[in-house]
Protein backbone atom coordinates (compact mmCIF):
# COMPACT_ATOMS: atom_id res chain seq x y z
CA UNK A 1 0.00 0.00 0.00
CA UNK A 2 1.09 3.19 -0.64
CA UNK A 3 1.21 5.68 1.93
CA UNK A 4 -1.82 8.51 2.02
CA UNK A 5 -0.78 11.33 -0.08
CA UNK A 6 0.66 10.08 -2.95
CA UNK A 7 -1.00 8.49 -6.20
CA UNK A 8 -0.14 4.95 -7.73
CA UNK A 9 -2.59 4.92 -10.46
CA UNK A 10 -0.72 6.57 -13.15
CA UNK A 11 2.85 6.40 -13.59
CA UNK A 12 4.36 3.20 -15.13
CA UNK A 13 1.18 1.50 -15.62
CA UNK A 14 1.56 -1.26 -18.30
CA UNK A 15 -0.25 -1.09 -21.47
CA UNK A 16 -1.35 -4.08 -22.56
CA UNK A 17 -0.94 -5.55 -25.99
CA UNK A 18 -4.05 -4.61 -28.37
CA UNK A 19 -5.83 -7.75 -29.62
CA UNK A 20 -8.95 -5.81 -31.32
CA UNK A 21 -8.57 -3.62 -33.91
CA UNK A 22 -10.09 -0.06 -33.63
CA UNK A 23 -12.64 -1.10 -35.95
CA UNK A 24 -13.68 -3.86 -34.77
CA UNK A 25 -14.35 -3.49 -31.02
CA UNK A 26 -18.11 -3.55 -31.63
CA UNK A 27 -18.39 -7.45 -33.05
CA UNK A 28 -15.52 -8.27 -31.05
CA UNK A 29 -17.76 -7.21 -27.70
CA UNK A 30 -20.57 -8.91 -29.03
CA UNK A 31 -18.50 -11.80 -30.45
CA UNK A 32 -19.28 -14.11 -27.08
CA UNK A 33 -17.25 -17.15 -26.38
CA UNK A 34 -13.50 -16.56 -25.21
CA UNK A 35 -12.92 -14.15 -28.31
CA UNK A 36 -15.58 -12.04 -26.73
CA UNK A 37 -14.20 -12.48 -22.90
CA UNK A 38 -10.70 -11.14 -24.45
CA UNK A 39 -12.25 -8.29 -26.23
CA UNK A 40 -14.73 -7.44 -23.10
CA UNK A 41 -10.59 -7.83 -20.93
CA UNK A 42 -9.00 -5.51 -23.20
CA UNK A 43 -12.00 -3.03 -23.43
CA UNK A 44 -12.18 -2.91 -19.54
CA UNK A 45 -8.60 -2.06 -19.10
CA UNK A 46 -8.93 0.55 -21.73
CA UNK A 47 -11.37 1.78 -19.00
CA UNK A 48 -8.89 1.64 -16.22
CA UNK A 49 -6.65 3.29 -18.11
CA UNK A 50 -9.13 6.05 -18.80
CA UNK A 51 -10.37 5.87 -15.18
CA UNK A 52 -6.62 6.33 -13.81
CA UNK A 53 -6.16 9.24 -15.80
CA UNK A 54 -9.33 10.69 -14.65
CA UNK A 55 -8.15 9.85 -10.81
CA UNK A 56 -4.57 11.60 -11.48
CA UNK A 57 -6.08 15.08 -12.37
CA UNK A 58 -8.34 15.07 -9.50
CA UNK A 59 -5.88 13.67 -6.82
CA UNK A 60 -5.31 17.32 -5.30
CA UNK A 61 -8.84 17.18 -4.16
CA UNK A 62 -8.86 14.18 -2.11
CA UNK A 63 -5.80 14.28 -0.46
CA UNK A 64 -7.18 12.90 2.75
CA UNK A 65 -7.89 9.95 0.82
CA UNK A 66 -5.36 6.54 0.26
CA UNK A 67 -3.80 5.21 -2.55
CA UNK A 68 -5.12 1.97 -1.68
CA UNK A 69 -8.74 3.45 -1.42
CA UNK A 70 -8.00 5.77 -4.40
CA UNK A 71 -7.31 2.51 -6.09
CA UNK A 72 -10.39 0.68 -5.31
CA UNK A 73 -12.47 3.69 -6.27
CA UNK A 74 -10.55 3.98 -9.80
CA UNK A 75 -11.38 0.26 -10.33
CA UNK A 76 -15.06 0.84 -9.57
CA UNK A 77 -15.35 3.25 -11.68
CA UNK A 78 -13.68 1.75 -14.14
CA UNK A 79 -16.14 -1.42 -13.74
CA UNK A 80 -19.09 0.97 -14.03
CA UNK A 81 -18.18 2.08 -17.13
CA UNK A 82 -17.80 -1.28 -18.53
CA UNK A 83 -21.12 -1.95 -17.66
CA UNK A 84 -22.31 1.63 -19.00
CA UNK A 85 -20.36 0.78 -22.68
CA UNK A 86 -21.73 -2.76 -23.17
CA UNK A 87 -25.32 -1.93 -22.18
CA UNK A 88 -25.13 1.21 -24.67
CA UNK A 89 -22.88 -0.67 -27.94
CA UNK A 90 -26.50 -0.24 -30.03
CA UNK A 91 -26.04 3.71 -29.59
CA UNK A 92 -22.48 3.80 -31.07
CA UNK A 93 -22.58 4.94 -34.45
CA UNK A 94 -18.82 5.29 -35.25
CA UNK A 95 -18.73 9.35 -34.83
CA UNK A 96 -15.52 9.28 -33.19
CA UNK A 97 -13.06 6.70 -32.57
CA UNK A 98 -14.30 3.51 -30.03
CA UNK A 99 -11.79 4.12 -27.61
CA UNK A 100 -12.80 7.68 -27.14
CA UNK A 101 -16.69 7.12 -27.19
CA UNK A 102 -15.59 4.43 -24.44
CA UNK A 103 -13.14 6.93 -22.81
CA UNK A 104 -15.88 9.58 -22.33
CA UNK A 105 -17.79 6.81 -19.64
CA UNK A 106 -14.88 5.99 -17.98
CA UNK A 107 -13.81 9.94 -17.55
CA UNK A 108 -17.64 10.30 -16.36
CA UNK A 109 -17.90 7.89 -14.20
CA UNK A 110 -14.58 8.56 -12.63
CA UNK A 111 -15.35 11.96 -11.99
CA UNK A 112 -18.85 11.92 -10.74
CA UNK A 113 -17.35 9.14 -7.93
CA UNK A 114 -14.56 10.59 -7.11
CA UNK A 115 -16.67 14.68 -6.71
CA UNK A 116 -18.94 12.22 -4.29
CA UNK A 117 -16.16 11.10 -2.45
CA UNK A 118 -14.82 14.48 -1.90
CA UNK A 119 -18.12 15.65 -0.44
CA UNK A 120 -19.06 12.57 1.22
CA UNK A 121 -18.49 14.33 4.98
CA UNK A 122 -19.13 17.58 4.19
CA UNK A 123 -22.58 19.71 4.66
CA UNK A 124 -24.25 21.10 1.95
CA UNK A 125 -25.88 24.50 3.26
CA UNK A 126 -28.55 25.21 0.80
CA UNK A 127 -29.22 28.77 3.15
CA UNK A 128 -30.35 31.16 0.17
CA UNK A 129 -28.62 33.93 2.85
CA UNK A 130 -25.04 33.36 0.44
CA UNK A 131 -26.81 35.37 -2.39
CA UNK A 132 -24.57 37.72 -0.55
CA UNK A 133 -21.49 36.56 -1.68
CA UNK A 134 -22.13 38.22 -4.90
CA UNK A 135 -18.55 40.98 -4.32
CA UNK A 136 -17.84 44.34 -5.04
CA UNK A 137 -16.11 44.68 -8.76
CA UNK A 138 -14.13 48.47 -7.93
CA UNK A 139 -13.91 50.59 -5.91
CA UNK A 140 -14.85 53.48 -8.08
CA UNK A 141 -18.13 55.61 -6.71
CA UNK A 142 -19.92 55.04 -9.84
CA UNK A 143 -19.00 51.25 -9.75
CA UNK A 144 -20.26 50.78 -6.03
CA UNK A 145 -23.48 52.22 -6.92
CA UNK A 146 -24.01 49.93 -9.56
CA UNK A 147 -22.99 46.83 -7.61
CA UNK A 148 -25.20 47.97 -5.08
CA UNK A 149 -28.19 48.22 -7.30
CA UNK A 150 -26.82 44.81 -8.70
CA UNK A 151 -26.88 43.22 -5.67
CA UNK A 152 -30.15 44.31 -4.91
CA UNK A 153 -31.44 43.53 -8.24
CA UNK A 154 -30.27 39.85 -7.73
CA UNK A 155 -31.61 39.58 -4.55
CA UNK A 156 -35.20 40.64 -5.45
CA UNK A 157 -34.36 38.39 -8.84
CA UNK A 158 -33.46 35.00 -6.61
CA UNK A 159 -35.85 35.71 -3.95
CA UNK A 160 -38.62 35.47 -6.91
CA UNK A 161 -37.46 32.10 -7.97
CA UNK A 162 -39.56 28.58 -7.05
CA UNK A 163 -37.90 27.41 -3.90
CA UNK A 164 -36.34 24.79 -5.96
CA UNK A 165 -34.42 26.92 -8.25
CA UNK A 166 -33.18 29.60 -5.51
CA UNK A 167 -31.84 25.82 -3.94
CA UNK A 168 -29.85 24.68 -7.14
CA UNK A 169 -28.90 28.17 -8.08
CA UNK A 170 -27.05 28.91 -4.71
CA UNK A 171 -25.50 25.53 -4.47
CA UNK A 172 -24.64 25.19 -7.96
CA UNK A 173 -23.86 28.72 -8.34
CA UNK A 174 -22.63 30.23 -5.19
CA UNK A 175 -21.41 27.74 -2.96
CA UNK A 176 -19.74 25.50 -5.80
CA UNK A 177 -21.35 22.73 -5.10
CA UNK A 178 -20.71 19.83 -8.19
CA UNK A 179 -23.91 19.20 -9.43
CA UNK A 180 -23.38 15.49 -9.63
CA UNK A 181 -22.91 15.81 -5.49
CA UNK A 182 -26.15 17.93 -5.03
CA UNK A 183 -28.06 15.23 -7.62
CA UNK A 184 -27.13 12.44 -5.27
CA UNK A 185 -28.46 14.52 -2.19
CA UNK A 186 -31.79 15.27 -3.54
CA UNK A 187 -32.47 12.23 -4.97
CA UNK A 188 -31.87 13.59 -9.11
CA UNK A 189 -29.88 13.93 -11.95
CA UNK A 190 -27.66 15.87 -13.27
CA UNK A 191 -29.81 16.40 -16.19
CA UNK A 192 -32.56 17.52 -14.55
CA UNK A 193 -30.63 19.86 -12.08
CA UNK A 194 -28.93 21.56 -14.92
CA UNK A 195 -32.35 22.31 -16.58
CA UNK A 196 -33.70 23.70 -13.41
CA UNK A 197 -30.43 26.13 -12.84
CA UNK A 198 -31.13 26.80 -16.59
CA UNK A 199 -34.32 27.82 -16.19
CA UNK A 200 -33.26 29.78 -13.10
CA UNK A 201 -30.47 31.86 -14.80
CA UNK A 202 -33.02 32.75 -17.50
CA UNK A 203 -35.21 34.47 -14.95
CA UNK A 204 -32.58 36.02 -13.18
CA UNK A 205 -31.23 37.51 -16.60
CA UNK A 206 -35.02 38.83 -17.76
CA UNK A 207 -35.27 39.99 -14.09
CA UNK A 208 -31.98 42.23 -14.52
CA UNK A 209 -32.73 42.89 -18.20
CA UNK A 210 -36.52 44.50 -16.88
CA UNK A 211 -34.37 46.51 -14.50
CA UNK A 212 -31.91 47.79 -17.18
CA UNK A 213 -29.47 46.20 -15.08
CA UNK A 214 -27.92 43.35 -17.84
CA UNK A 215 -25.22 45.41 -19.96
CA UNK A 216 -23.47 46.26 -16.29
CA UNK A 217 -23.05 42.53 -16.03
CA UNK A 218 -20.81 42.48 -19.12
CA UNK B 1 -18.14 39.87 -15.49
CA UNK B 2 -16.76 38.24 -12.70
CA UNK B 3 -16.78 34.80 -11.49
CA UNK B 4 -19.86 34.99 -9.47
CA UNK B 5 -21.92 36.60 -12.07
CA UNK B 6 -21.24 34.40 -14.43
CA UNK B 7 -22.12 31.06 -12.61
CA UNK B 8 -25.46 32.62 -11.84
CA UNK B 9 -26.59 34.01 -14.80
CA UNK B 10 -25.05 31.63 -16.92
CA UNK B 11 -24.14 31.57 -21.05
CA UNK B 12 -26.91 33.62 -22.20
CA UNK B 13 -27.23 31.98 -25.43
CA UNK B 14 -28.59 28.70 -26.22
CA UNK B 15 -27.34 25.74 -25.45
CA UNK B 16 -27.52 21.91 -25.53
CA UNK B 17 -28.54 19.95 -22.88
CA UNK B 18 -26.02 17.83 -20.11
CA UNK B 19 -27.72 14.76 -22.41
CA UNK B 20 -26.30 15.71 -25.64
CA UNK B 21 -23.27 16.93 -24.17
CA UNK B 22 -22.43 13.73 -22.89
CA UNK B 23 -23.72 12.03 -26.03
CA UNK B 24 -21.81 14.31 -28.73
CA UNK B 25 -18.69 14.91 -26.10
CA UNK B 26 -16.38 12.16 -28.00
CA UNK B 27 -17.16 13.81 -31.45
CA UNK B 28 -16.70 17.09 -30.59
CA UNK B 29 -13.79 16.90 -28.86
CA UNK B 30 -11.83 14.87 -31.56
CA UNK B 31 -12.79 17.59 -34.25
CA UNK B 32 -11.66 19.80 -31.79
CA UNK B 33 -8.60 18.18 -31.48
CA UNK B 34 -8.63 18.08 -35.45
CA UNK B 35 -8.65 21.69 -35.42
CA UNK B 36 -12.21 21.40 -37.64
CA UNK B 37 -15.27 23.62 -36.37
CA UNK B 38 -16.81 21.44 -33.81
CA UNK B 39 -19.32 24.08 -32.71
CA UNK B 40 -20.38 23.93 -35.77
CA UNK B 41 -20.98 19.82 -35.98
CA UNK B 42 -22.27 20.77 -32.38
CA UNK B 43 -24.06 24.13 -32.34
CA UNK B 44 -24.77 25.05 -28.35
CA UNK B 45 -22.31 22.52 -26.78
CA UNK B 46 -19.52 25.54 -26.37
CA UNK B 47 -22.53 27.80 -24.34
CA UNK B 48 -23.10 24.60 -22.61
CA UNK B 49 -19.69 23.72 -21.27
CA UNK B 50 -19.24 27.54 -20.27
CA UNK B 51 -22.21 26.92 -18.28
CA UNK B 52 -22.13 23.77 -16.58
CA UNK B 53 -18.62 22.95 -14.36
CA UNK B 54 -19.32 19.24 -14.04
CA UNK B 55 -19.64 18.41 -18.20
CA UNK B 56 -16.81 21.21 -18.54
CA UNK B 57 -14.69 19.48 -16.62
CA UNK B 58 -15.17 16.40 -18.40
CA UNK B 59 -14.76 18.03 -21.85
CA UNK B 60 -11.23 18.97 -20.59
CA UNK B 61 -10.34 15.31 -19.14
CA UNK B 62 -11.23 13.88 -22.53
CA UNK B 63 -9.27 16.57 -24.24
CA UNK B 64 -6.20 15.93 -22.19
CA UNK B 65 -6.23 12.19 -22.24
CA UNK B 66 -6.54 12.19 -26.25
CA UNK B 67 -3.51 14.63 -26.10
CA UNK B 68 -1.82 12.42 -23.81
CA UNK B 69 0.39 10.19 -26.17
CA UNK B 70 0.14 6.93 -24.09
CA UNK B 71 -3.43 6.38 -25.07
CA UNK B 72 -3.26 6.70 -28.85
Amino acid sequence: MSPAGTCDVIPGMSVPARIVQPDEWVPALRAGGAAGERAVAELHAVLLRAARFEALRRRSTLPWVGAAELDDLVLQAADDALVAVLSRLDSFRGASRFTTWAYKFAIYSTAVTLRRRAWRDREVSLAPELWQLVPDRGRQPQQQVEDGELRDALRRAIEALTPHQRTVLVAVALEQVPIDVLAERLGTTRGALYKTLHDGRRKLRAQLADSGLLEVTR
Amino acid sequence: MNDVLSRLLGPDEPEVTCEVCFDELDRYVELQLRGLDAEAAVPGMAAHLRGCPACSEEHASLTALLADGSTS
